[in-house]
């Protein structure tokens, strides 16, 4: 159907459709008096069961874990068909290859180089503080893995394609990927082969408020940080591959 | 007013199936998508919000003191991560159809005609 | 709800609204980060710390990235 036929039927549908979404929106509770009896009862004990303060991340990794599974491996799908899709230039199915080919990008100003230098290991370390805190205070695995993943990005912008493909080779970036996927999948595996529930924290609570809280909840932690670096670090160099071979240049 | 962020929620998610029927530009669709993503977002966070609560982050604070519910925010936040791979194998396949196509206008490839 | 909460949903529209009005692909990049940082603001108000910290780090770093490189393979208009 043509593009106006197409906007008509839009407009009658998204007319029922706001309608219906307006009137099954006053039937919630009012915003602000929530309900729910679960959140409530999380709140009270998930922090003296668990030993950790942050009761979000103590419920993605342990009361939801099942969840995070589910999540865990969205990720890998999609970057999986990511790099499907992006490796089928030529160029770029070895990897020296395409430094060979890549243009020579090096930055020359010495002031980003410098700004860069300073940057990635300060943007590193606070990566690495966020996703090790994350059962204590605000963080974890996710929010952690992508700021790791963007302190390298750093090292390109700062320094040039070339440094950066140094630095994060593609075999490296799809073997962490893979084994921080499978690290999860197998650290819930255990406890169901030693016959307790998939997933069961086997390590005990730890002291709240320090890094041992948690138990299995902290190696769950890391591997998600280590998928989730991994996973973004694939998708920012197979766009950055597509843009930076030469064949794919723009003419100047 | 107390039904505003539900409102606001419903209202994303027209607005961005609206950008999504009317794009002209395979980017500026997977951008829509990702408003109509967000809109999901504001409505769990508002669902488990309540008065005068706080974070659910005990660090310093007592335990049962009030504060919001995690569950939704578990969600929400792995969600997040996740949504920018797929909207990353949305741009993949973009890159994809432009080298054969040689357009991102989804009005003009062959192979979108209904 | 506070005039906090309401200023901050109000601003949440409107950017929503602005991503999808324009079509340029490089200034809808601008404002899709611009309206990552008004839901990092809602998100704050709404007593989320964690889901901020996400949707700061997403909108702020791999949006941008996969966004603009996309629009930059796409317009150099490269042959095979």
């Amino acid at each position: 159907m043509n593009r106006r036929a197409r906007i008509a039927v839009f407009a009658v549908a998204a007319a029922g459709l706001a309608a219906l979404l307006v009137a099954s929106v006053v039937d919630l509770p009012a915003f602000g008096h929530y309900q729910g009896a679960y959140g409530n009862q999380l709140n009270r004990e998930a922090v003296a069961e668990r030993h950790t303060t942050n009761v979000v991340t103590a419920t993605v990794f342990d009361y939801r874990g099942f969840d995070t599974l589910g999540e865990e491996f969205i990720l890998f799908a999609a970057v999986v068909g990511v790099t499907l899709l992006l490796r089928r230039h030529k160029d770029s199915e070895d990897h020296q290859e395409v430094l060979r080919k890549a243009d020579d990008d090096r930055v020359r100003s010495d002031a980003i180089r410098i700004v860069g230098l300073l940057a990635m290991p300060a943007l590193f370390l606070l990566g690495l503080w966020l996703v090790a805190f994350g059962l204590v205070t605000p963080g974890g695995g996710f929010q952690g893995g992508v700021l790791l993943a963007g302190s390298l990005f750093v090292v390109f912008l700062a320094a040039g394609f070339r440094p950066y493909a140094h630095l994060t080779p593609a075999h490296w970036a799809d073997s962490a990927e893979g084994s921080g996927a499978a690290a999860f999948t197998l650290l819930g595996l255990g406890p169901l082969l030693a016959g307790a529930a998939y997933l069961h924290n086997f390590l005990g609570s730890g002291v709240r408020g320090t890094l041992e809280s948690g138990g299995s909840m902290t190696l769950l932690n890391w591997a998600t940080a280590v998928e989730v670096t991994a996973a973004m670090v694939l998708l920012f160099s197979e766009f950055l591959e597509s843009y930076v071979l030469p064949s794919v240049r723009p003419l100047q | 007013m107390s039904y505003l962020p539900y409102i606001v929620a419903a209202w994303l998610f027209v607005v961005g199936l609206y950008g999504i029927v009317t794009s002209r530009n395979l980017i500026h669709l997977a951008v829509c998508l990702t408003v109509t993503q967000s809109s999901t977002y504001v409505l769990l966070l508002a669902i488990g919000y309540k008065h005068r609560a706080t974070a659910p982050i005990f660090y310093g604070v007592p335990v049962g003191s009030r504060a919001v519910d995690p569950v939704v925010q578990a969600l929400t936040l792995t969600d997040v991560v996740v949504s920018v791979t797929v909207v990353a194998l949305i741009l993949a396949l973009t890159v994809d159809i432009h080298r054969d196509a040689k357009t991102v206008d989804p009005d003009e490839i062959e192979a979108f005609r209904g | 709800m506070i005039p906090l909460q309401l200023a901050a949903l109000l601003m949440v529209g409107l950017a929503g609204t602005t991503v999808v009005l324009m079509r340029d692909p490089l200034r809808m990049t601008i404002l899709n980060a611009v309206y990552a940082l008004t839901l990092t603001i809602l998100f704050l108000v709404f007593q989320a710390p964690d889901v901020a910290l996400s949707m700061l780090v997403v909108g702020g770093i791999a949006y941008p990235i996969v966004l603009l490189a996309a629009i930059a393979r796409v317009r150099s208009g490269g042959d095979e």
